[in-house]
């Protein structure tokens, strides 16, 4: 019997689901201002389930009588849909549900279901679900159809969820269907050339027309037809997701410098680059090599002390978040943090880093194309889903960024990256011949179909209905119990080899781990969430939080109570075998049979064309000002540098107990840090120290000096609190457009000419780096002509620093009247893609460059200042420059400052106050020193320009002079309520 | 001798290593212990003197913050807890730990009628990071022992305190139950975020952030004082003289309390 129960916020309670869907109808324009009032819900089915034991669930179980009411009631009866009286238009309210779809993972309702046994009841299946009541202001009634389309734009992502309008049209929950075995094939052998870009395109494998006529070849020497599988298989691999094979491909790229081929474009320019400090670290006795593991494992990893070494990774999910924000986000985090659980024998996360690229919120409902969500709800969507994740798992989220730009608008980027902290002599893994294949985790079901290829294809405005099975929904709680079993077996040996199942589920897993052995695999076996899975959609399945372990045959007793000791599923999958063939089974009979060395070197090589064409430089128009409060006020409330406080608090940066420099510093707690330190040990007082860099703006003027510049960035937001220069890491994200056009790829890469430059100037390895490209949106415009949005150039560095004692960091907050200012660093005119550019909406000039040379004096420079404990703050200058670096000092710290402009240090003495005041020329610092320390300052400081260029006082406001002239004058509330404003939501 | 700590974990549960290191810190050998282990030998309790629940997401938050963790000690350890209760042992709940402590009626909340009070979602609708003023009754309870006032952060999305009615709430506070409450900041405003402005962020009924059971033993608060044993957790560490009492951080003194207590 299926029992509806219904929670209702008791009468003193807020209903904060009704009001959320009031406030975002009004905030979404929609046509009339509405009423509402709203439950959750929970289906229960089981046979003996009767009143009694239905109210008893109610009691103890799903309500908590304190603050709600329960409506117990078999489905469908009237009690259930009654209006709420709280409702006053109880008359004319429209009833909406909001369900999951079936198989969509539904986390609350697995653990209802074993909590509702726990009381000793017979239960089939629960559900959970929503419901609204909703009518017009003025009581007046929605239509049915008014409803359906409120509902499926506010209330229900159509990728996971349904929206039933009036009573639930059902008095039985679906437990899944019967599934038939049966092999299928393709008679690949007998397609022409349209017929494999057809194949490619409706079996969405995203192939193209080479590859796909590599394939047709294999089996005609094969003389016989492939399965569907064995098509899947080859396609998730050859996917540019799981390959990268276009950055990895062979490009003859021309620039105004001339032309050059390469055979592997990431290998000479990025990979090559930490070789090369390689190389010379192994040459030269002062010097040390502390890479670990780079760029062949799931996380990159360097040393960390005499016990640990740190993996560190960053991920992107765009295409997922971008249909459903929540979801998206949400898998995104687990998917990452399962990297790095992944690198190695298994890492412990430590720490999590986070970065969104949105369309702005304020962008006006009407004007959005179709298939695009308000990127506001995307925000918040992303948010929550991150959010969820990470603080679930108990990994505190300790720095991150929000970039906003409308090209994001129907493509947003969300980065998702995460430490971990492992022990050295896990650090390396190898599947032995013999080994079991055994998945650990989650149960495998339809969610995430074809998540590998369809992150590789363009999203248009039918992605949601095409791709919809590619959005997975997370349980963090099950890959919290999977990482605390697998740490625990990790030290106790029990397994060789461990990989995440991320994009392609197990086909990439095993296929990875088994490339150098060969492996076979008896699909039948995997747990599933239901029944009715073909042995394709086991094999290709994103179900989440699942991990692969390669475990010897003595071990797998001692692995099999570990996980069943604290309720997790383990199964022996198959074994890896050293065969050199990938065998997939099912009930016996076997339904692929593919060589390892095919599925992994068998796809023909991308060959392209990239151009770069150097803008001509144009110069910038100053505007005449009498100061320039204003524009510094703008700037500071622009979203790209406002206060991101209601992201941050969401998040629990403190979680593990590591904390040492949080996300927001200073006297009230609400100044931007540059960069976050966490302890990692709790017995240690060494820190790891994680802060990113990333300016789109100046890619716009030129993607080389926007590579430098968030190198640049990266590193110097992480010397500002006191890490040591010579031990930072870096990791690069690419999101492109769409690369297979000659200029956009050019632009690629011509930052990752810069990324190899930079790297080897500052002695800073890449450990890793991943690319997402084809980050466009097509939609057909108002004329039904094909628009696109492709997003800008979006290059990420992340960086991960170390301190050798916490004690010695420096936050960015003004601590004492009277310490004197120094300016430390070279301004030269680079106003080009600044944000006083940006918030006066004026084009031309230089973007900043990076005095690679200069830039590394300064780092060592202030690393020592910081060392000597000459510094009570320190603050990196970016966004708006030194004004807007003044401004978040001072407020930050509660204390007031006087700056003067004509002593900033300047190539040349022709730039003018503007410039001074905001240009984003790089490698600079503003330095807040005591008296008492400004004769070891000065020496510290000897070798690179600086400047004292004013000091803190006592008064409540900053002021900036150019001789006798204020540029700048405004009181400390004012600057603060400027920052916090735009996103104080 | 030291007393015997439990620290008890759940699946979700993820501060447990930071709470057995503040345990440890405050002179005891805490041994961290999977609920399904408890339940496989209900009375391996016994051998402790001090139980603790740590932070988490204890079963996802499922259903709601603590219930099913509540359920499973209310179903199958019962009568294991009432022996330990009164014995005279002691008995911690931290954020998550406090949510499960309150929902299985060992905080004395538990009227003829069901449950009286309750840890509700957050007024705001939101999880929420930040650090808080707080004020002890020193006097009710073993845990608060020579503690007035202390800044620690909180970290949750269920933690506003709820009674079924004002009248429970006059009640519990008479019986002098309610034993750590937001205050605002007398010494530094300023210290006071103002974008979330109050100084009881989840908008608790009668500012409570933390009760104790009729005994004075057992007790349960949203903040967390494991995440303040070191200064260079303290949220504005870089601005602070240093300490003349060393490196400590104020919270580690309610793990101190519980094993002088054995003292």
């Amino acid at each position: 019997m299926l029992w509806e129960i219904d929670l209702h916020p008791r009468h003193a309670e807020d209903d904060r689901a009704a009001a959320q869907l009031v406030a975002d109808a009004a905030d979404l324009h929609w046509d009339e201002p509405l009423q509402a009032a709203s439950a959750r819900s929970y289906l229960v089915q089981g046979e003996a389930l009767n009143a009694e034991s239905a109210e008893k669930l109610a009691g103890e179980l799903f309500s908590d009588p304190v603050v709600e009411t329960a409506i117990v009631a078999p489905i469908g009866d009237a009690s259930l849909h009654a209006t709420p009286q709280r409702l006053e238009a109880s008359e004319n309210a429209q009833l909406v549900h909001v369900l999951l779809k079936p198989g969509v993972m539904d986390p609350v309702a697995q653990s209802a279901e074993a909590a509702a046994r726990d009381f000793g009841l017979e239960i089939d299946a629960v559900r959970t679900l929503r419901k609204y009541w909703i009518a017009g202001e003025d009581s007046s009634k929605l239509s049915e159809e008014k409803a359906q389309q409120l509902a499926t734009r506010l209330l229900a992502n159509d990728a996971i969820e349904q929206v039933v309008v009036g009573p639930l049209p059902f008095d039985r929950l679906q437990l899944g269907g019967d599934y038939k075995f049966e092999i299928r094939t393709t008679p690949i052998r007998e397609l022409d050339d349209e017929g494999l870009m057809r194949l490619s395109r409706e079996g969405q494998l995203y192939l193209q027309l080479a590859e796909m006529q590599t394939i047709r070849q294999l089996y005609t020497d094969m003389q016989r037809d492939p399965t569907d599988i064995e098509l899947e298989t080859i396609a998730q691999t050859w996917s540019e997701h799981c390959s990268h094979k276009t950055l990895a491909g062979r490009i003859a790229y021309k620039d105004e410098n001339g032309e050059r081929q390469f055979d592997n474009m990431l290998k000479e320019t990025i990979f090559e680059a930490t070789q090369h400090l390689r190389r010379q670290w192994a040459k030269d006795e002062t010097q040390d090599d502390w890479c670990v593991s780079v760029f062949k494992d799931n996380a990159g990893i360097v040393r960390f002390d005499d016990q640990f070494n740190l993996a560190f990774k960053v991920e992107t999910h765009n295409h997922p978040s971008a249909l459903e924000p929540y979801g998206g986000a949400n898998t995104g985090m687990g998917g990452v943090i399962r990297d790095t659980i992944g690198t190695g024998l298994g890492a412990k996360p430590i720490c999590n880093t986070d970065v969104f690229c949105f369309a702005p919120p304020d962008t006006p409902p009407e004007s959005l194309p179709p298939g695009v969500l308000h990127p506001k709800l995307v925000m918040r969507g992303v948010v929550e889903g991150v959010r969820d994740y990470g603080n679930r798992m108990g990994i505190p989220t300790v720095n991150g960024s929000v970039f906003f730009d409308s090209r994001y608008l129907g493509n947003p980027l969300v980065y998702c990256g995460n430490v971990g902290l492992i022990p050295k002599d896990k650090s390396f893994k190898e599947p032995q011949p013999g080994d079991f294949i055994v998945a650990v985790g989650g149960r495998t079901g339809r969610d995430g179909i074809h998540g590998a290829t369809f992150s590789s294809a363009e999203l248009t405005s039918e992605s949601e209905s095409l791709s919809g099975g590619a959005v997975q929904i997370g349980n963090a709680i099950e890959e919290k119990k999977v990482l605390d079993v697998l740490l625990a077996a990790r030290d106790q040996n029990l397994f060789t080899s461990i990989t995440d199942c991320g994009a392609g589920g197990f086909s990439s897993a095993v296929g990875e781990m088994g490339e150098e052995l060969g492996a076979e695999v008896w699909l039948e076996r995997a747990p599933t969430k239901y029944a009715g899975l073909t042995y394709t959609e086991i094999w290709i399945s994103e179900a989440q939080e699942r991990m692969v372990l390669s475990v010897p045959e003595e071990k797998w007793e001692a692995v099999c109570s570990l996980c069943e000791s604290e309720d997790v599923e383990a199964t022996i999958l198959g074994k890896f075998e050293p065969t050199g063939r990938l065998v997939l089974k099912y009930a016996g009979e076997t339904v692929a049979d593919l060589s390892m060395d095919f599925l992994h070197n068998g796809r023909p090589p991308v060959i392209r064309e990239a151009n770069y064409k150097p803008l001509a430089t144009k110069p910038i128009s100053l505007p005449e000002r009498d100061n320039h409060n204003d524009d510094l006020l703008n700037i500071l409330g622009s979203l790209n540098v406002a206060s991101k406080e209601w992201i941050i608090r969401q998040y629990d940066h403190e979680v593990q107990g590591g904390s040492v420099v949080k996300p927001l510093v200073g006297v009230a707690s609400d100044g931007p840090s540059d960069a976050a330190i966490v302890r990692p040990v709790l017995t240690s007082r060494r820190g790891v120290v994680i802060s990113n860099g990333m300016n789109p703006c100046y890619g716009d003027y030129d993607p080389y000096h926007m590579a430098a510049s968030a190198i640049d960035e990266a590193i110097r937001n992480c010397v500002a609190v006191g890490a040591d220069p010579t031990r930072i890491a870096i990791l690069d994200n690419f999101c492109w457009g769409d690369c297979e056009r000659n200029e956009t790829l050019g632009s690629l890469v011509r930052a990752a000419l810069a990324c190899h430059d930079l790297s080897i100037a500052f002695g800073t390895p890449f450990i890793s780096g991943k690319d997402s490209l084809n980050n466009e949106f097509s939609y057909a415009g108002p004329d039904g002509k094909k628009e696109t949005i492709a997003i800008p150039p979006t290059l990420l560095i992340s960086a991960m620093g170390q301190i050798a004692d916490v004690a010695s960091a420096v936050t960015m907050d003004l601590k004492q009247s009277g310490n004197l200012l120094y300016l430390v660093g070279n301004t030269d005119d680079e106003l080009g893609g600044s944000h006083f550019s940006l918030v006066n909406d004026l084009q031309g000039g230089r973007p900043p460059q990076v005095n690679t040379q200069s830039a590394l004096q300064t780092f060592h420079a202030i690393h020592n200042a910081i060392n000597q404990g000459c510094l009570a703050a320190c603050h990196d200058l970016s966004e708006g420059g030194l004004a807007v670096a003044a401004a978040e000092m001072a407020f930050a710290g509660g204390l007031g400052a006087e700056i003067s402009l004509a002593a900033v240090p300047a190539e040349g003495d022709s730039i003018c106050a503007t410039t001074r005041l905001f240009s984003e020329s790089n490698s600079r610092f503003l330095c807040e020193v005591p008296p008492e320390k400004q004769q070891a300052f000065e020496a510290a400081m000897s070798e690179v320009a600086h400047a004292q260029v004013g000091a803190v006082n006592e008064t409540d406001r900053l002021t900036i002079s150019e001789s006798a002239k204020r540029q700048v004058d405004c009181s400390l509330s004012e600057l603060k309520a400027a920052w916090q404003a735009p996103l104080d939501w | 001798m030291s007393p015997r700590v439990l620290v008890l974990r759940a699946p979700g549960t993820n501060c447990d290593a930071e709470t057995a290191h503040a345990f440890q810190m405050a002179g005891s050998s805490p041994s961290v212990v999977h609920l399904n282990r408890w339940l496989e030998s209900p009375t391996r309790i016994a051998d402790h003197e001090i139980l603790c629940l740590p932070g988490g997401f204890s079963y996802g938050d499922d259903v709601a913050a603590g219930r099913i963790f509540a359920n499973q000690l209310r179903h199958h350890l019962a009568d294991a807890l009432a022996e330990f209760r009164e014995a005279g042992k002691l008995i911690l709940g931290i954020c998550n730990g406090f949510q499960v402590l309150i929902k299985s009626g060992l905080l004395d909340n538990d009227g003829p009628e069901g449950p009286t009070s309750t840890l509700d979602w957050n007024a705001s609708g939101r999880f929420i990071d930040r650090w808080v003023h707080l004020e002890a009754d020193s006097s009710r309870c073993v845990f608060l022992s020579g503690i007035e006032r202390m800044y620690l952060p909180i970290a949750h999305a269920e933690g506003r305190f709820a009674t079924k009615d004002s009248s429970t709430l006059e009640k519990l506070a008479n019986s002098g139950q309610l034993v750590l409450r937001y205050v605002p900041n007398e010494g530094n405003p300023g210290e006071m975020n103002s974008a979330s402005g109050d100084y009881n962020p989840n908008g608790a009924a009668g500012d409570v952030a933390g009760m104790t059971d009729t005994s004075g033993r057992v007790f349960g608060l949203m903040p967390h004082p494991e995440r303040f044993v070191d200064r260079t957790q303290h949220p504005q560490w870089t601005r602070l003289p240093e300490s003349k009492d060393g490196d400590e951080g104020a919270g580690l003194a309610i793990f101190k309390n519980a094993v002088r207590y054995f003292d």
